[in-house]
């Protein structure tokens, strides 16, 4: 396919609407309503107009400290591919986190505020902030 | 082949039941089944929720107390929900109304056991042949998933295999 050339401008402003899509677009494409209020919420709270699904993957897949040394990631039981089950440390399954292949997922605010604050305590010693769980759900639910 | 086997097998089982309540009596846990709604739904996302009876009571409370830190892991609840499974968990234990089976003897009262897995009993069940199997088959995780190698775990079968 052969394209007409671009102006600098133009192709300036293309990469900021293709990212803008890839950071905001597939939201909408795989999560439904639910996970989608959640997300607004938490947007709300921060007082931002959106999320990164880039900074939620890079957090998900980080090591981190400060945490219990038996759970350095999030990655430690949900393994580095979403789209893949985890496993508990006791070797009890754990459903996919991508919404594409658990459309339950994010959709009960308790169980979410539980989890976080689980996980996030376990992995980081501290809660995480609104934005980091906002990054985190939408790069999980953008898969 | 299964059904062919079927009368010896009847046999076996009957025979394996009669001699576990005429000769073991007490000295291994007799626990009843799944737990009830809240603790079987709050303690089974990590591991099965394990039943009552295999702990004692000062052993329910320790572990309720201190759910933050669980094992190496923040496993806490609200108040209001840490309270009604304790109650259930102490009213179920293995220490209720003043029991006292033999497995539990061999423990000292100012000892308060916070696993399944360290007792004599288990540790006797679960010797070198079963650490050995879990070694070579990494998918089991841990001892501590019974339902691994005991399919009817969660409803309190544990002597299946
Ligand atoms: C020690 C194991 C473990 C670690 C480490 C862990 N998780 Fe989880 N996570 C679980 C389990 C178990 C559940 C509950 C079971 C389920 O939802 O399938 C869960 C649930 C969640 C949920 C709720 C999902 C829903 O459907 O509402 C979120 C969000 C989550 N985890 C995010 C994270 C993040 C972010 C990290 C890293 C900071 C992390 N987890 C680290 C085990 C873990
Ligand atoms: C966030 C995950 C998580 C939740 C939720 C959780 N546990 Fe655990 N539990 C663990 C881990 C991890 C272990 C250690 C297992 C191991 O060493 O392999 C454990 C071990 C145990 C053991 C000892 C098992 C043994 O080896 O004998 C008991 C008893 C126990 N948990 C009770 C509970 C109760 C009661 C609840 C509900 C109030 C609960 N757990 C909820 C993670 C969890
Ligand atoms: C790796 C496999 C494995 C795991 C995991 C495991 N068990 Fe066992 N268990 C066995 C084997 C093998 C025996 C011996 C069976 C026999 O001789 O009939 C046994 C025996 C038992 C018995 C005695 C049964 C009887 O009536 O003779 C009990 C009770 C029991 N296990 C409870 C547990 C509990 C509770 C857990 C989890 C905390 C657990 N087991 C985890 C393999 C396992």
């Amino acid at each position: 396919m052969s394209r007409p050339r671009t102006s600098q401008t133009q192709r300036g402003l293309q990469a900021v609407l293709t990212s803008t899509f890839l950071l905001v677009g597939p939201t909408h494409l795989t999560a439904g309503p639910a996970q989608d209020a959640v997300i607004a919420a938490l947007a709300a709270e921060a007082g931002v107009s959106g999320f990164s699904a880039q900074t939620g993957k890079a957090f998900f897949q980080a090591s981190h400290s400060g945490g219990k040394p038996e759970t350095p990631s999030c990655t430690t039981c949900h393994t580095s591919d979403p789209l893949a089950a985890g496993r508990t440390r006791v070797g009890k399954p754990i459903e996919p986190m991508a919404v594409s292949l658990s459309p339950n997922r994010f959709t009960d605010p308790e169980k979410l505020a539980k989890w976080f604050r689980r996980n996030c305590n376990s992995v980081l010693g501290r809660e995480c902030t609104t934005t980091e769980q906002g990054d985190v759900l939408t790069y999980l639910s953008s898969l | 082949m299964l059904l062919k086997r079927l009368p010896f097998l009847l046999f076996a089982l009957t025979a394996a039941i009669l001699a576990q309540t005429m000769t073991s009596e007490g000295s291994e846990p007799k626990v009843g089944k799944t737990p009830e709604n809240l603790t079987k739904q709050e303690c089974s996302d990590c591991h099965m929720a394990y039943q009552a009876g295999f702990l004692p009571i000062r052993s329910w409370q320790a572990i309720m107390a201190d759910l933050p830190n669980h094992f190496g892991e923040d496993a806490s609840l609200d108040a209001a929900t840490v309270k009604e499974i304790e109650q259930y968990l102490i009213k179920n234990a293995a220490d209720r109304k003043g029991k006292n089976p033999r497995w539990l003897k061999a423990i000292p009262k100012d000892v308060t056991p916070m696993r399944i897995s360290q007792f004599p009993w288990f540790r006797h069940e679960h010797g070198k042949r079963v650490n050995n199997w879990i070694k070579a088959n990494p998918s089991v995780g841990s001892v501590s998933n019974c339902p691994a190698c005991h399919k009817g775990a969660d409803r309190g079968y544990f002597d299946d295999d």
